[in-house]
């Protein structure tokens, strides 16, 4: 498949998003999907050290050997995320705290692996940098959705401001609700692609039976 | 002996590492389809993350802090978790094979499990490791940090083991296509939480 701007972000939005579709980078999702702003925080977290650790990994691609790739890629991956962690903690100290365990645990988040693996590694850098912004984006987006349902059944609110006062379930704010919500969502979301595509594939049918009757009526 | 009893109710069950804090789910969902290989892989774990425990305590307690380079904790940590595993490799190949062919094909998975890179970091935020054990902060140290990595790695080990054994029962249902896999995977385990979030009542 050539490289276009819109595969990349097509396939790192939708055909195959990080969160939805790949199931990676799980661990995060289900715990920080109690608030939609943890969602966005966790996702831009993420999408800086991807953009960054996919622009060294591709630089250094023809330099690493094959044998020390992982370890190598780790250790990219493991001096971004301590440089997010120190801006962090500096100037959105309130993200850091609400992060919490979790932003160490940045460093071995498969999907960042993954990007650097299949990805940054037989590309160019700015490629690779375009790959780990989709990427990024498709999961700050499905974090930040699951997060939003979390948030506004689990306690009426969404992005903290109350929507309404006597209606809440608590069931969503607890862990087994956030099991329950992502695999729902897992599901809605692979009923939705499915739905899209037969869509399409019926479109390219009819066009085709078009293009059959109308050269037919030709001869 | 009443302490130890806490400390386990605690960091098995109550603090439970899988269903309560969300680590090592990659292994949950993809090791945990029989009930050998679910096996297998907790106890691989628990044995990391026990000696993770022992070796990076010591190491940020009297290497890094001395040295005022706490920041670099996330790098150290995860190349002794690296070598860690590759050394547990090579024994057990040497010492082990048994073992190492039951334990083998798990090892490498572990150095990117979350479960052992985040016992490392809780064991050394004394402030959390305090309300999870329920002692004084400054009572921490080495011991209790081996321990919560040994008892964590057994709470991930039940965790897992149940979670296989009721997926190899949902295996058998018929479910709609799209929630085959994964959805019904997390569903299961939803009520797999929903169980353990008994024992936060207590």
């Amino acid at each position: 498949m050539k490289n276009s701007l819109k595969n990349v972000a097509v396939s790192g939005v939708i055909t195959s998003n990080p969160t939805l579709k790949l199931v990676l980078g799980t661990c995060p999702t289900l715990a920080l999907t109690t608030l939609a702003m943890n969602g966005i925080g966790m996702g831009l977290a993420v999408t800086f050290v991807l953009i960054f650790s996919n622009l060294l990994v591709s630089l250094l691609r023809k330099v690493i050997p094959n044998q020390v790739r992982i370890p190598a890629f780790v250790l990219i991956i493991a001096t971004f995320v301590t440089a997010v962690r120190i801006l962090l903690d500096k100037f959105l100290p309130v993200i850091y705290e609400s992060l919490g365990l979790y932003l160490p645990l940045i460093v071995v988040n498969c999907i960042i692996l993954a990007r650097a693996e299949s990805f940054a590694s037989k590309n160019s850098p700015l490629w690779a940098m375009a790959d780990g912004l989709f990427m990024g984006i498709g999961f700050t987006l499905a974090l930040t959705a699951m997060g939003a349902v979390r948030e506004l059944l689990g306690s009426g609110a969404i992005f903290g401001v109350k929507l309404w006062d006597n209606f809440s379930i608590a069931f969503f704010s607890s862990s087994a609700g956030a099991f329950f919500t992502y695999g729902v969502f897992i599901a809605l979301f692979s009923l939705l692609s499915s739905f899209i595509e037969k869509k399409q594939k019926d479109k390219q049918m009819q066009k085709l039976l078009d293009s059959t009757s109308t050269s037919e009526v030709k001869q | 002996m009443t302490q130890l009893i806490l400390i386990i109710v605690s960091a098995v069950f109550i603090n439970n590492f899988v269903v309560a804090q969300f680590l090592g789910i990659c292994p949950f969902l993809g090791v945990s389809k029989d009930t050998k290989s679910a096996f297998g892989m907790g106890v691989a774990v628990t044995f990391v993350m026990t000696i993770t425990c022992l070796i990076t305590y010591p190491i940020y307690t009297f290497v890094l802090v001395p040295l005022h380079i706490e920041y670099l904790e996330i790098i150290v940590f995860i190349f002794i978790i690296a070598s860690i595993v590759q050394m547990i490799e090579m024994a057990l190949k040497r010492f082990s094979p048994t073992l190492y062919n039951a334990m083998g094909i798990y090892l490498p998975l572990i150095t990117t499990n979350c479960a052992v890179l985040g016992v490392a970091e809780l064991v050394i935020d004394h402030a959390q490791m305090a309300s999870i054990l329920g002692i004084a902060e400054s009572a921490m140290n080495m011991g209790y940090a081996v321990l919560y990595g040994l008892f964590a790695g057994v709470g991930f080990t039940l965790a897992i083991v149940i979670m296989s054994g009721l997926r190899e029962k949902v295996n058998k249902l018929p479910v709609s296509k799209h929630l085959k896999g994964f959805p019904i995977a997390m569903i299961t385990a939803c009520f797999i939480a929903m169980a353990f979030y008994v024992f936060t009542l207590i």
